[in-house]
């Protein structure tokens, strides 16, 4: 995602806030109601996993199953599940580095899990997703969270659960900052480096 | 042992040059082979003039080492490419060495070569005889045989390889000193040189390189040189490498002894050292390897002072296969005949080590002595045959393979600059370059 | 990364980088059924082996193999080299067949260099995997991954290198390597199986293996490559076992963390005692394991980043 890649300080004129730090919070605490709304994590019989895909999407997963247990009392599993081995698009990019990925120890066979992202764009990262996804086991079903979809999909994916829904050009670019990475929260667009130069 | 007579006697005028470097410009007329009169005036008639524009005018080069590959390996030189990359480097006089195939170990192959060198007239084409019957260092050669040849050999060497059997270096010592002839001895001890590929040190080490340790040519030298106090025979130590072989020589030099030794050494150990190994490129490999900066400085300073007599080129032409492979794989040797004076330039006479006159000494004088050569390295004086080279001593040239006359281009030395134009040579007072060019419609038939 | 040629051309930042990625991938295949990555799906990666070497071939194969590239090796007695065709016009030829990457083990020492430079206007990639004496750069890898593992890291760790340092590319590349990753390396060995050189490595050099032996986290037992000896380096085996050999009293005067490897093929009994190589000191199965994921992360860094233009 080409959001992940862009830190850094964009000048402010160029980029326009969409997440407050506070819209963050609430984003997240809704779509924890959501998800316990529609997995029911209180019942054993549906076991949910949240995996949250490098980088940000890690710690949203995290935050995402404190909310969800702050709400219904069920702790919910976490882990990472890094996609770059996986990816189709390795030889367009620099090397990147390989993360960890960590599934919870009981596995995700007949598990629901609820992949989590920071931003839905092309929906190849989720392709490669499911493809590491099937190699970690066979879930029960496969969800998928986001904090922004930003549109312009190119494989028919979609998530089931959205913070914002942001229409954007190709040419800009959708920055989401976490505390944990960081330093702090929100979401900016803003347009896109490569434009720019 | 004039050649070359056969051409048609001409008459030219070097104007404006100064020989050995010394003085004012004059201008040298060379009639009938000879140098005719030296401050001729400016009415002479002649049938070239050369302009000297104050260019060094010195006795023509003599190279006691020349690898010219014919007959057998034509793809990397022929004595006609040879001969011209020796004329355009300055020389008058080379020896071209036995390792041919077949090998230059009878009459039959040292006259073809020393007939090739006749009829192409740029170049006095000595041949080397073999020492033992193939090279192979067990039985001598007919070495009496090749003597009393047309090519009246005299110096006689197995380069490339030793002649490690200290009774057959013995024997063949005392043969050649009947006839006065001298052996040129590559010294290699093979048991210390088992798959040798580089000096043996820390770059071989780091590379993971058999290395060549330098007492394999020390302890060889030293064997020879008392051989030929013993037999009182005539040893020519080729390629000296070491800074071991140099002290030993010096020590050696400074007593009385019976026989006599003399010693070479190549521009490439002057100049280039092992640290050009890293890059496994073979056209740095070369037997003696390159050694260290210690080693190369050892050699220029047993250069100046004479316990090194001369400087020899090695001149080693290889077909690319040979050297565009793996280190091990390539064969050793590199080209020298028209980097030589450059090189030589750059590392003794531009730091001050040796002037005009002892270049002249090291490429020409102690050579052409050592091969008992009488019509070479002679003085710059009326009188004199006219084996001469004119040398720009202002201009400065950068080494291109592509533009070397031999076949092969196997150059260490591409892409550097070097110092110094042969301008002119003559040989027996034909002009064989002018202008940098080969003069080819002087050659005769 | 262009080229993996050697040990001593890799900085810490790379080869912490690959020791990782090497780490990351044993995790992600660890307990998996199916041990197969999609990530070099489409490209082809060729082995030619100069040299026989079982253990190294199969190792990169399976390495190309469970990250989905396509592996084909060249046995040189089979190919066209049979025929005398030069090392040159085999690369360029299996470059322009569409060659990714070429893993060459050869005898020349430098061959690995020679064949990057012929192959650099090609994009075709090379892996070093053993060049005559002078380096074996993913073992050397696979030899740091193993020791990082067993000693939680190489900082300030001192490990000695024993045996025939004058002809193992092991021993070369293994200097560079646990030197570049901050360890202190002493080599042991007779003087005569020591190259002349070796102690501008920056490493000690001794012949003394008992001295050595309280204060060391590492010992690395090198092969006696009995097959390139041209001449006696040693008086006997026997001798040689006596003085340089790892057996169980050298093992109990070993700090109890101290790790003893070796690249094998081993000589069991000659450079290490059965016992030793069978005990829990000894890393040898688990350098055989670290290996592939360390080539697998080598792949992974010349192969997945974008097209590298020469």
């Amino acid at each position: 995602m080409a959001s992940r890649q862009q830190a850094g300080a964009a000048d402010s004129a160029r980029q326009r806030e969409l997440l407050s730090p506070g819209d963050v919070a609430r984003t997240i605490a809704r779509i924890a109601h959501q998800i316990i709304e529609k997995t029911a994590p209180e019942s054993s019989a549906n076991r949910v996993i949240l995996l949250g895909i490098p980088t940000r999407g890690a710690p949203l997963a995290h935050r995402l199953g404190a909310r969800i247990a702050d709400f219904s009392g069920v702790s919910v599993p976490t882990g990472v599940l890094d996609t770059t081995l996986y990816r189709d698009d390795l030889r367009q990019q620099p090397n990147r580095p390989l993360e960890p990925s960590s599934v919870p120890a009981q596995g995700v066979d007949d598990a629901l899990v609820v992949l989590v992202d920071d931003v839905l764009f092309s929906g190849r990262t989720i392709r490669s997703a499911l493809d590491a996804l099937r190699d970690q086991g066979r879930p029960r079903a496969v969800q998928l969270a986001v904090l922004v979809d930003r549109g312009h999909r190119e494989l028919p994916i979609r998530a089931d659960y959205v913070g914002k829904n942001v229409p954007t050009s190709r040419t800009e670019d959708v920055a989401v900052r976490l505390n944990e990475i960081d330093g702090h929260d929100g979401v900016v667009l803003r347009r896109s480096e490569e434009e720019e130069r | 042992m004039t050649q070359g007579e056969n051409a048609p006697a001409s008459r030219v005028l070097l104007k404006d040059v100064r020989p050995y470097g010394e003085g004012e410009p004059v201008d040298l007329l060379v009639a009938d082979g000879r140098i005719a009169e030296i401050g001729a005036g400016p009415d002479v008639e002649v049938d070239e003039v050369v302009h000297g524009e104050g260019a060094v005018l010195l006795p023509g080069f003599v190279d006691l080492h020349t690898h010219l590959r014919e007959p057998g390996r034509e793809d990397a030189e022929t004595v006609e490419s040879g001969a011209v990359a020796a004329a355009l480097g300055g020389y008058t006089a080379v020896f071209a060495m036995a390792n041919t195939d077949p090998v230059a170990d009878n009459a039959v192959v040292v006259e073809h070569v020393w007939r090739r060198g006749r009829e192409l007239g740029l170049v006095d084409v000595h041949p080397v005889g073999a020492v033992t019957v193939g090279l192979r260092g067990t039985q001598l050669a007919e070495l009496g045989t090749m003597a009393r040849s047309a090519a009246r050999v005299r110096v006689f060497s197995d380069d490339g390889h030793c002649v490690d059997d200290p009774l057959v270096m013995r024997r063949a010592l005392e043969y050649t000193s009947a006839f006065g002839g001298v052996v040129a001895q590559h010294a290699e001890d093979p048991r210390l040189t088992v798959r040798a590929q580089a000096h043996e040190g820390a770059n071989a080490a780091r590379l993971g390189l058999t290395g060549w340790p330098a007492p394999a040519e020390e302890s060889i030298v030293a064997r020879d040189c008392m051989l030929a106090a013993h037999t009182a025979g005539a040893l020519h130590v080729c390629h000296a490498s070491s800074s071991g072989t140099a002290d030993f020589l010096r020590w050696w030099k400074a007593g009385d002894h019976a026989g006599t030794v003399s010693a070479e050494v190549t521009p490439h150990h002057l100049l280039l050292t092992d640290e050009l190994l890293a890059g496994y490129d073979p056209v740095h490999k070369v037997n003696p390897p390159l050694r260290t900066d210690d080693d190369v400085h050892a050699l220029r300073g047993a250069l100046a002072e004479g316990t090194l007599d001369c400087v020899a080129t090695d001149h080693a032409p290889h077909a690319e296969q040979d050297k565009d492979c793996e280190w091990s794989a390539a064969r050793p040797g590199m080209l020298g005949l028209q980097t030589a004076l450059g090189v030589v330039l750059r590392t003794m006479v531009e730091p001050g080590l040796l002037d005009w006159r002892g270049l002249a000494r090291v490429m020409s004088e102690r050579p052409a002595r050592i091969a008992g050569l009488t019509d070479q390295g002679r003085p710059v004086a009326e009188g004199e045959p006219a084996n001469l080279v004119l040398v720009d001593d202002e201009h400065r040239w950068t080494v291109r393979a592509a533009e070397l006359a031999s076949i092969a281009t196997n150059t260490p030395y591409e892409g550097m600059e070097l110092p110094g134009r042969v301008r002119a040579t003559l040989s027996h007072g034909r002009l064989t370059v002018r202008d940098g060019v080969v003069a080819r419609e002087g050659a005769g038939h | 990364m262009r080229h993996l040629l050697s040990a001593a051309e890799l900085g810490a930042e790379e080869a912490t980088s690959l020791l990782d990625t090497a780490d990351t991938l044993k995790r992600t295949l660890l307990g998996r059924e199916v041990r197969k990555l999609p990530t070099l799906r489409g490209r082809t990666v060729l082995t030619m082996f100069y040299e026989s070497s079982t253990r190294t071939r199969v190792s990169f194969e399976i390495a190309g193999k469970w990250m989905s590239a396509d592996v084909i090796n060249v046995s040189s007695s089979g190919s066209s080299t049979s025929k005398g065709e030069s090392l040159r016009d085999t690369a360029l030829t299996l470059s322009a067949a569409g060659a990714d990457c070429v893993i060459v083990r050869h005898p020349a020492s430098g061959a690995a260099h020679r064949l990057s430079g012929w192959l650099d206007e090609t994009g075709t990639q090379v892996v070093n995997a053993g060049d005559g004496m002078h380096e074996h750069p993913t073992q050397a890898l696979l030899d740091a991954a193993t020791l990082r593992e067993r000693l939680g890291g190489l900082d300030g760790r001192r490990i000695a290198i024993v045996g025939d340092l004058l002809h193992s590319r092991v021993a070369r590349s293994n200097v560079h390597l646990l030197r570049t990753l901050g360890a202190e390396v002493v080599l042991v060995a007779p003087p005569t199986l020591v190259p002349m050189g070796a102690r501008q490595w920056g490493a000690e050099v001794t012949g003394d293996l008992d001295a050595e032996l309280p204060g060391l986290d590492a010992v690395m037992m090198l092969r006696v490559q009995a097959e390139r000896m041209d001449g006696a380096f040693f008086p006997s085996a026997r001798e040689y076992s006596l003085s340089y050999g790892m057996n169980e009293a050298r093992l109990a005067r070993l700090p109890e963390h101290a790790v003893v490897l070796h690249p094998g093929p081993m000589l069991r009994g000659m450079e290490i005692a059965s016992r030793v190589a069978d005990s829990p000191s000894a890393a040898v199965a688990e350098q055989v394991r670290n290996g592939v994921h360390v080539r697998m992360a080598v792949l992974y860094h010349l192969l997945a980043g974008e097209e590298v233009t020469a």
